[in-house]
């Protein structure tokens, strides 16, 4: 028999046994205290008035025609637009509401781990919001090429902890807040950024980030149809998991996971690890993993210090095995030629994690329109706004 | 009656303290590990954990995590820990723990690793980031192989969740009955130690709900704090397991045999603390 928060195969509770009784007590939480009225209206007013929320819907009819000149395969293209957030990145559904969850459960310091630092700019500014301390671990090379984002989280009065171990990026920084947690368990919170991790983590923050796909759909409504396919980046897949997880139901609409494959999914430098990944277990959860035949995880690599990781959360390996979900990836270049072609074709710099989104857009769209035998109407998540990546887009020339 | 069973009865009868020594295996090399699981034998441990090495070991401090990495740059991997254990198994009765992360154990296959280890010569696994609730599958399969699955228990652990442990650890027909071991303080390995004569009481207490031997882990660094985290001859603990100070003392000694010396010597000073009158 399977333990509690499980994903067909995939998910449950591998931890050290210090840190179960938190687990238990996070999840305790999470059924017992934020469903009640009394925490939803508090969210949700801080939703509103604090993050900006709810999002627009913007069609990008011009990004459609430089896609799809002809106009066979895009009928009309929807951006939901989480970049418009506070903070710039739908990272701040998350930790506001795990913030006051840590806030109604007597917790009295923060830990996060960040990758590009959204996560960290949004756990930083929901602990300034509710006064409490905060540290982020983020792996050092992560540091350098995300500088940014490590000035805000600094300036909102978090300490930013450089992790200096294995690959230097996300991974390692999350193994570093988990050896945190451990030591510190008892008075600490730690605020996952994705839908990763140990139960009740993958559960709690799709909770927390569905709102994304909710608002979509009723927007999408508003205007007359569902799409007929959700395209969301997926790194860990908090903003995919957030927006499939409205459109689950609806049997006609497609739902597409774009993963980052780096140099190549032939190359060993990628982190596309629901292509190409085993079962294994990483930070918690049974999921894809990038590892080897000994079972020791491979260092990811992407451009995008977001996607850079080689676990997924768990419920994108069901939705996989399932498929109800289809994961594809685009590599580095891709993904900064498709940063360039939004910026000029809509106005919008988009983070470089979500420009993979973009970048497998039209292959995408293709298909969908082949499968269908008319032009598709296609929903991109934007998961973010692109500020923090100037500094690598225009060291490929993307500033051109 | 098990290996590791009889190694407890005879701890007891004689009224000895168990000392069970980690070593990351590969670190400096999968040879040398070999050499200085054996000179850890005949300077007294009586048990010995044999540690895969693991690219995330999250549940560990800096000194074992360098190990690890050191032994992985080595070639260590789950199977050829296995080949070491074999080598110190021809050569010792001493009972074998393989120490490791779940990722390895998962991706190898459980049902091989079983079948392996008991031919390699293992008494029982331990899986540091399997809790008892993920981990039937694997207790099915050392059982049928005549092999233990060691639970943990840590300071965090409230009453309701030891008896959880304890139901969903029961040794299955066939599987020796090994021990618990417990975790002296919330932290990762290498930790300063906390109040370790604190985590000797629970261990007597923890041995009452298990009825079985309960080895003390966790911040022990010399032989005052391998005393104090064993207890009292008469109650406390059966015994401790020392890993971090050893991983020290093996990373900064200059060659191969300051390496066996420092084993020597370290396990020696921990002996003669464990069997020191109260």
């Amino acid at each position: 028999m399977l333990g509690a928060g499980y994903f067909g195969p995939f998910g449950g509770r591998f931890v050290a046994e210090t840190l179960v009784p938190a687990l238990e007590e996070l999840d305790r939480a999470r059924q017992d205290v934020l469903p009640t009225p009394a925490f939803q209206g508090e969210l949700h007013e801080l939703l509103r008035s604090y993050v900006g929320r709810p999002t627009p819907l913007t069609e990008a009819k011009r990004l459609a025609r430089r896609i799809d000149p002809d106009g066979d395969a895009i009928a009309e293209l929807l951006l939901k637009r989480e970049d418009l957030c506070h903070t710039g990145a739908h990272k701040i559904n998350n930790a506001l509401g795990q913030l006051l969850l840590a806030k109604a459960m007597g917790k009295t310091r923060i830990i996060a781990e960040t990758g590009a630092g959204q996560h960290g700019v949004a756990t930083a500014t929901a602990a300034a919001l509710l006064g409490l301390p905060c540290e982020v671990y983020q792996g050092a090379l992560d540091m350098e090429r995300q500088a940014p984002n490590v000035a805000r989280m600094r300036l909102l009065g978090a300490r930013v902890v450089p992790v200096e171990s294995g690959s230097r990026t996300l991974k390692d920084a999350m193994n570093e807040a988990l050896r945190d947690w451990v030591t510190n368990v008892r008075t600490t919170y730690y605020c996952v950024g994705s839908a990763a991790g140990p139960h009740p983590y993958p559960t709690l923050v799709a909770s927390l980030q569905r709102i994304i796909g909710d608002e979509a759909r009723a927007s999408c409504l508003d205007r007359g149809a569902l799409p007929d396919a959700v395209v969301a980046c997926v790194g860990g897949g908090s903003n995919a998991i957030g927006i499939f997880k409205a459109f689950e139901g609806d049997t006609s609409v497609s739902l597409y996971g774009v993963e980052a494959a780096g140099l190549g999914l032939d190359t060993d430098k990628h982190a596309a690890t629901l292509s190409r990944g085993r079962v294994g277990v990483l930070h918690g959860a049974k999921t894809y993993v990038l590892c080897d035949d000994a079972g020791q995880v491979i260092e990811a690599h992407s451009v995008s210090a977001g996607l850079d990781y080689p676990g997924v959360g768990p419920e994108h390996a069901r939705l996989r095995d399932t498929g109800r979900a289809t994961y594809v990836s685009a590599t580095d270049t891709e993904a900064l030629d498709a940063a360039r072609e939004v910026a000029r074709a809509e106005g919008i710099v988009v983070a470089l994690e979500t420009a993979h989104a973009f970048a497998a857009l039209g292959a995408i769209a293709r298909r969908e329109a082949e499968a269908r035998g008319r032009p598709a109407r296609m929903l991109v998540c934007l998961s973010g706004r692109g500020d923090k990546d100037l500094d690598t887009i225009t060291a490929y020339g993307g500033g051109k | 009656m098990h290996r590791i069973d009889q190694r407890f009865v005879e701890l007891r009868r004689a009224g000895r303290k168990a000392l069970c020594v980690y070593l990351c295996v590969g670190d400096p090399s999968l040879e040398a590990s070999g050499f200085l699981a054996l000179e850890a034998i005949d300077a007294g441990a009586d048990l010995l954990e044999l540690g895969v090495p693991f690219s995330d070991p999250t549940a560990d401090g800096p000194t074992l995590a360098r190990a690890a990495q050191r032994a992985i740059a080595a070639g260590a991997t789950l199977e050829r820990v296995l080949d070491v254990a074999s080598r110190v198994r021809a050569r010792s009765e001493v009972p074998l723990v393989l120490f490791t992360y779940y990722n390895p154990v998962l991706v190898v296959g459980e049902a091989k690793v079983a079948r392996l280890a008991r031919a390699a010569g293992v008494d029982a696994l331990l899986v540091v980031d399997l809790p008892p609730e993920e981990a039937a599958p694997l207790r099915d399969a050392c059982a049928a192989e005549g092999l233990g699955v060691v639970p943990l228990v840590s300071p965090t652990s409230h009453a309701a969740r030891i008896e959880a442990i304890r139901r969903a650890s029961t040794p299955l027909d066939g599987a020796p009955r090994a021990f618990v071991y417990s975790i002296s303080m919330t932290g990762v390995t290498g930790a300063s130690p906390s109040d370790l004569a604190a985590a000797a009481r629970d261990a007597e207490g923890m041995r009452r709900a298990f009825d079985r031997p309960v080895l003390v882990g966790f911040g022990i660094d010399s032989g005052a704090s391998a005393k104090l985290a064993a207890g009292e001859v008469s109650g406390g603990a059966d015994g401790v397991v020392v890993g971090t100070a050893l991983a020290r003392r093996i990373e900064q000694a200059a060659s191969g045999d300051e390496q066996r010396r420092a084993v020597r010597t370290f396990v020696g000073e921990l002996r003669r603390a464990l069997d020191l009158p109260d």
